[in-house]
């Protein structure tokens, strides 16, 4: 190192210090930095230079440890101070296999640094780490695939993929987060891959550690956060693990948890008029209160208005409040963000504490924490008021924090304030740093616009300033004072006067303009004075800046129309500087105005009208913040800071006007009942559940809240208990409530519903929504039809895997199979003929269309008898089942008033005229066209007293015909569908 | 996300660079020089600026210049809060975040900032973790290195990386098992020139020194808990117990470590515990000015106010001060403009009094405004908030550890105008 330095010394031409054998002396090194700096570049492949790495390359090549050790720590020493030492690459490669492992580290760090540049060579090391990969303990194989993968070295790419493939699997979350860590750094080599890593991302983003949850995420943030549909499923999940996560993972997931939320859940606040009463709530309850029952609250704002808070919503809102407490300002941050952008107005108030908070941390935390705050502290302003003091400025606070301090004070003034701002603003307004006073004017000013009460006094106040020693303090305070007397001109003409007595002293372009224009503009207001000051000012016009002489000649233009008997001569001498002048702005203003004003044979219409051209109303300029809708930009972020959109920003999107379906988000939990370990279950203990809810759950707002109370209170009760093993408890309690959310919630019926047969490890991520050419992956499309078929069926339920979803067709011997839609031609492209396969028999299953309870006496059970319906081949053929079970007898039994969805056709059996008596029953066969949804068909059932309502929900099994079809037919069927939106699949 | 990291000196040297991804050449820490020379003073350069190709994100730490090169959208404060961390490693590894330090053991450096970060995305920033993975330099252990040649690079695998508790390090053993916390309070306050509180608050953390063997689990519980209004805590501490019981209930970090930090709400009264009586005036037209400031304490139950300094920032146009302390010293930076007044304890029975004559630059209009002073002092002994602590149990451990609580209250913020 001692040596390294002396060799740049002599280069910069200091000889003398070239002997010194110690590191040098600080100031010596100070002196010489800024050259060391720029020379370094030219100096690296100097003979001097090389000589030393001899040296170092003899000692690398040694059989000492230490010696390797020495020479490694000097090649560090110079890359850390930007040294280039790239030549004794292949010295250095060469002990990547070494044993001692701090060697080995530094061996990593060179080896990550230069196998760019170096990239042929950098290949010999490659089979170390893949050796590295296959080692038994963990924390090898991490550090052998971060390394790998960091080596940027392009031909590498498909062993990175498969290295980061079978690390996502890998048994130890570390190796997992390490995956998770890999898979940016591949992408940002070769974005090709993206596809294939979008897959590792999905089965990552299923793990259910908290090491990997914040890796995962940050990767998913970098390759494909467009991607949103790929969080659903594991929303619920990520929210409840949150608080256990590393601080550094929470940013990322909470961010991006944001952007989640503003696509999937409607607006809190979309219902204005009971918005301004939470407010106020807010207002007078105190914080404590508010925070303690925001869910009672959300619950009671729920039963008066229409708006009701997805429980996801508020599943996240509630987990990432404790989050506000951290000690990291960068997670409290994006909990304040998170909570500005999501919650309810009534709720934002309780990151104001917080934020406050980090005002005592270190000075650029409290720059980005108060730029925020800026932009917040516009729309609620009622959240800061209460830390009012807390922005208070002190003399020892730089200048830009200060500034950002009196934004907010300015942001928060109002007319129960505003006395007490202002009396803190005359403090300020003497301080020694003038670029403060001089911002503190302007503050001052933006109070007087915004309430008009303080207009006077601070008006006076201003005025009282044009009298101060420093002339920046007066030129900004002439500058305010025009903006504000344009408000109300005719009853300010004394200060009018006042300023005009200014121009002979103030120099500042600035405030000699704003003067010149206030006199023009309201010359009729002092009529006497007005041609005076154009008379100096046309004395002096050749000295001014540009800016003022554009201003003399707008004064001297409106007092010739206005006064032209005093001021015709003193005008056409203006004019004619003006003309000659050296700027070609101030000449065409000249030769523009002239015309105008000066009527002459030539000029046109436009000589009539120069007098109200020139002194038309001016509105009053609106002096507002310029942290004024900032907020579109997502708070906290870069591009908020700079407003500006940085590189990779990704927008905020507005609320969607309805709400997406919320049922994607819920998860199979298998052979977890009750939070009883979720690993490793294959029961299907979840379709019971389903099951069971199926009948019941018409998934009403009013039901949801229910739930969501359960929830709270379970969870409440779970506080009591130990608190030993946190994480494992934490998890027990996310899997409950991911049970109770898929079996309380569940609409049925709905498409695209996330009950995932297929899965048997919960663990394994359900299938990608792309078709991939391995045969063992099923089309989403068919995925979800399927699931409603599990959902309402318990007896299809998968003890497998799947061709047992389509009982009885899948024992069919065929070579390949379709399923064809069979309920309505409008998925089949072109009818062409095809043979259809006689419906193979497993169990059909019956299902209750009426109880005997609820028919009183009269039971109705229906089945798909799986046969075409004769007539129409476009429906669904279902046999139903009458039984009277009654003491009287039955009569005219027929449906009537159906209630379907456009498109849906129903063919009602023949009204039964013959009596049905008590004991005996019917069997007819009706058919009903679904038109391809699973969507119910309602009707009535009457008998000659009563009206039974009645639904049939068709499994979307029972909407396909078994089609036969080769291989290649399929395919070809398969190409014309496009990406699988078809509803037929290969099986094996 | 983070892409490089420059370090440099005051003098615009830039002593070390690292970088995650791709080399950033040097050149582009020219934006930040041009910007730094813009904002004159250190403290007002902007900790973010933006070049045509990178985002620069800086902090001034201990004369360090800390300067992180981003290349797209991430949370400033994510950033800033990370080198915030880097630089506190620095201070606990080598004692101080100095750049004699840093360049002394410049390989350490380099281990540590690979093992904070990969790729840009922090990694293992917990300092026991990163203890264990490198040992942090001392005396005997390089004596020991250079005789054995062995390194400071730990052979054993961290293991707190992978467990729930990644803030302790497993199979900790101490022959004196201790628990030590101070409480100490800062007062945040301005003073108005009629001597009224404009404005105070008080800020608080407990600081912790824990050696305790294996895996203790800690409960520390307050007389009164309501007093805080605002917690901040490590993440060892249970949240939903503080919650509905208010005890702090955690498996602590082995040896110091910040437990919590803590607002004491302002709404309620905050004891002043001294008093400034001041007179500073310039006379106009001549070239002197009075200064005249008498510290006296106020009733702070018993205890005495100690260690009191003050600094004033005098205007530009005070060229030097002649003064008399009754009690301590004080100097005057004829360049920097800054007035310290080292006082030390006050006694109530003769209150320390510092009084002049103030020397103007000739000509000069005399300074519109009066400084403000800035008031340190300390009082031993005492939690100004009222705070204390009950007990303090230990669960999960056989052994009975020795516990110690201390209590201290500094001036934070302290500003009295004039």
């Amino acid at each position: 190192m001692a040596q390294d330095k002396c060799h740049l010394i002599t280069q910069v031409g200091q000889p003398q210090v070239s002997h010194c054998a110690t590191p040098l002396p600080v100031q010596e090194s100070l002196a010489l930095g800024k050259h060391l700096g720029k020379a370094l570049p030219a100096v690296s492949p100097s003979p001097a230079a090389g000589r030393v790495h001899d040296d170092l390359k003899e000692m690398l090549d040694s059989n000492k440890d230490s010696l390797k050790l020495e020479a490694m720590k000097r090649i560090v020493a110079m890359i850390a101070r930007g040294k280039n030492a790239s030549d004794l690459f292949p010295a250095v490669v060469k002990n990547v296999a070494c044993k001692n492992i701090e060697v080995k580290k530094l061996v990593y760090v060179y080896l990550v640094r230069y196998a760019e540049e170096q990239q042929d060579l950098a290949l010999l090391s490659i089979s170390t780490f893949q050796r590295g990969l296959k080692d038994p303990n963990q924390l090898i194989r991490a550090s052998a695939l971060r390394v790998l993968s960091s080596i940027r070295v392009p031909i590498i790419v498909p062993i990175m993929m498969l290295a980061i493939k079978e690390a996502a699997s890998d048994m130890s979350p570390y190796v997992r987060k390490t995956a998770a860590h890999a898979i940016p750094k591949l992408y940002s080599l070769d974005s090709d891959q993206k596809d294939q890593l979008i897959e590792v991302i999905e089965k990552l983003l299923a793990d259910k550690t908290t090491l990997v949850a914040g890796s995962v995420v940050m990767a998913f943030e970098e390759v494909c956060p467009e991607r949103i549909d790929l969080i659903h499923k594991n929303y619920r999940k990520l929210c409840n693990l949150l608080i256990d996560v590393e601080e550094w993972g929470q940013v990322v997931i909470i961010n991006m948890l944001t952007r989640y939320a503003r696509t999937q859940f409607l607006s809190p606040n979309q219902n204005e008029s009971l918005l301004e009463e939470s407010a106020e709530k807010a207002f007078y309850g105190s914080e404590e209160e508010d925070t303690k029952e925001p869910k009672a609250e959300a619950a009671s704002l729920a039963k008066r208005k229409p708006y009701v808070m997805d429980p996801d919503h508020r599943l996240l809102l509630r987990n990432t409040k404790p989050l506000l407490q951290s000690r990291n300002a960068a997670v409290v941050m994006a909990v304040a963000q998170l909570y500005f952008h999501l919650a309810p107005k009534a709720e934002v108030g309780v990151i104001a504490k917080a934020l406050v908070r980090l005002l005592r941390s270190h000075r650029s935390v409290q720059y980005v924490v108060l730029q925020n705050v800026a932009t917040m502290s516009i729309k609620r302003r009622g959240m800061f008021e209460p830390y009012l003091k807390s922005f208070y400025i002190r003399s020892t606070d730089p200048t830009q924090i200060k500034i950002l301090k009196l934004e907010v004070l300015t942001n928060l003034a109002n007319e129960t304030n505003i006395s007490t701002i202002l009396r803190e603003f005359q403090t300020y307004i003497r301080s020694m740093d003038k670029d403060f006073v001089a911002a503190t004017i302007q503050a001052i000013g933006r109070c007087a616009t915004n309430i008009g009460k303080v207009r006077d006094t601070c008006l006076n106040g201003l005025v009282q300033l044009l009298s101060n020693r420093d002339e920046l303090v007066v030129a900004e305070s002439v500058v305010v004072i025009k903006k504000l007397l344009q408000m109300q001109p005719a009853q300010h003409s004394e200060i009018i006067k006042h300023m005009a007595k200014l121009t002979d002293n103030i120099q500042v372009p600035m405030a000699r303009a704003s003067i010149l224009w206030l006199i023009g503009e309201y010359c009729e207001h002092v009529p006497k004075i007005a041609p005076d000051v154009l008379r100096k000012m046309a004395k002096s016009f050749t000295n001014e800046e540009d800016i003022v002489k554009l201003q003399v000649i707008n004064l001297a233009a409106k007092l010739y129309l206005t006064n032209s008997k005093q001021s015709k001569l003193l005008t056409q001498y203006v004019l004619n500087l003006a003309k000659y002048d050296q700027n070609y702005d101030i000449r065409d203003r000249a030769r523009f105005i002239r015309q105008l004003i000066v009527p002459t044979e030539k000029s046109g219409a436009l000589n009539k009208y120069a007098k109200k051209l020139f002194l038309a109303q001016k509105p009053a300029p609106i002096l507002e913040s310029s942290f004024k809708d900032r907020d579109h930009f997502q708070l906290g972020s870069l591009s908020h800071l700079l407003n500006a959109k940085a590189v990779g920003y990704q927008e905020l999107p507005d609320w969607p006007d309805e709400a997406p379906d919320p049922s994607v988000r819920n998860v199979e939990v298998r052979g977890a009942p009750q939070g009883a370990g979720c690993m490793g279950g294959q029961g299907g203990s979840v379709s019971e559940e389903s099951g069971s809810s199926s009948s019941s759950s018409s998934s009403s707002g009013s039901e949801e809240e229910e739930e969501e109370e359960e929830e709270g209170s379970g969870e409440q009760s779970e506080d009591k208990e130990e608190e030993e093993k946190r994480p494992k408890r934490k998890d027990k309690e996310g899997s409950r409530k991911a049970a109770m959310g898929s079996a309380g919630r569940y609409p049925l019926g709905k498409r695209g519903s996330s009950v995932n047969p297929f899965s048997l490890n919960p663990a394994v991520t359900p299938p990608p929504p792309q078709p991939i050419p391995s045969s063992s992956i099923i089309s989403t499309s068919l995925v979800t039809d399927l699931e409603g078929l599990t959902l309402t069926d318990t007896s299809l339920t998968p003890a497998v895997s799947v061709p047992h979803a389509l009982p009885g067709m899948s024992r069919d011997p065929c070579p390949s199979w379709g399923l064809q839609v069979g309920g309505s031609a409008s998925h089949t492209p072109a009818p062409r003929p095809r043979q259809l396969l006689s419906p193979a028999f497993g169990a059909v299953r019956t299902y209750e269309l009426l109880h005997r309870m609820a028919g009183e006496g009269l039971s109705v059970e229906y089945c798909f008898s799986r046969r075409p319906f004769p007539g129409d081949p476009h429906m669904v053929a279902v046999h139903i089942q009458i039984s009277n079970n009654t003491d009287a007898e039955v009569k005219s039994l027929r449906v009537s008033e159906p209630k379907l969805l456009s498109g849906m056709r129903i063919q009602e059996f023949p009204e039964i005229g013959t009596r049905l008596a008590p004991g005996d029953t019917a069997n007819v066969v009706m058919g009903i066209d679904f038109c391809d949804s699973t969507q119910a068909a309602n009707f009535q059932l009457c008998t000659h007293t009563r009206h039974f309502y009645v639904s049939i929900q068709p499994p979307v099994g029972e909407l396909m015909a078994p089609v036969f079809m080769s291989e290649n037919e399929f395919k070809k069927e398969q190409g014309e569908w496009g990406t699988g939106t078809g509803g037929s699949q290969p099986r094996r | 996300m983070i892409h490089s990291l420059f370090l440099i000196n005051c003098s615009g040297d830039i002593f070390l660079e690292k970088h995650w991804k791709s080399v950033v050449s040097q050149s582009v820490c020219d934006y930040f020089f041009e910007a730094q020379e813009k904002a004159i003073d250190v403290e007002n350069v902007p900790p973010v600026i933006s070049t045509p190709h990178h985002y620069l994100i800086s902090i001034y730490r201990d004369k360090i210049f800390f300067v992180s090169v981003i290349q797209s959208e991430v949370p400033p404060l994510f950033v800033i809060e990370f080198l915030h961390r880097v630089a506190d490693t620095f201070q606990d590894y080598f004692g101080e975040c100095s750049e004699t330090a840093i360049k002394d053991n410049v390989v350490i450096v380099y281990e540590l900032l690979e093992e904070m970060l990969d790729n840009g995305f922090p990694l293992a920033t917990e300092s026991n973790i990163l203890k264990e993975l490198i040992k942090p330099p001392t005396i005997l252990r390089s004596v020991v290195n250079s005789i054995t040649g062995s390194s400071n690079v730990g052979d054993t695998l961290p293991t707190g990386q992978l467990s729930n508790i990644p803030w302790r390090r497993a199979g900790v053993k101490y022959t004196n098992n201790e628990a030590y916390f101070d409480v100490v309070e800062e007062i945040d306050a301005i003073i108005d020139k009629s001597g009224s509180t404009v404005f105070a608050e008080i800020q608080g953390v407990i600081d912790s020194c824990i050696k305790l063997s294996g895996m203790p689990d800690l409960s520390l519980s307050f007389m009164n808990p309501r007093l805080l209004d605002d917690v901040s805590f490590h993440p060892c501490i249970r949240f939903k117990r503080w919650e509905s019981e208010r005890v702090l209930s955690f498996i602590p970090p082995d040896g110091n470590f910040r437990l919590i930090s803590y607002r004491v709400s302002s709404q309620n009264l905050v004891a002043i515990p001294v008093y400034v009586k001041h007179m500073i005036s310039f006379k106009e037209n001549s070239s002197s000015g009075r200064f005249d400031v008498t510290i006296g304490p106020k009733q702070n139950m018993g205890k005495t106010v100690e260690s009191v300094v003050m600094t004033v920032h005098m205007p530009k146009a005070v060229l030097n001060m002649n003064l008399t302390a009754t009690q301590g010293s004080y100097t005057f930076d004829p360049v920097t403009k800054v007035l310290t007044w080292d006082v030390g304890k006050i006694t109530p029975q003769k209150l320390p009094n510092l009084k002049g004559l103030v020397n103007l630059q000739s000509g000069a209009p005399k300074p519109e405004e009066n400084p403000s002073l800035n008031i340190q002092f300390k009082i031993q002994q005492l939690a100004i908030s009222g705070l204390k602590v009950n007990r303090l149990d230990m669960y999960g451990e056989k052994y009975k550890p020795f516990k110690g609580v201390k209590y201290i209250t500094k001036a934070g913020k302290f500003q009295v105008r004039t």
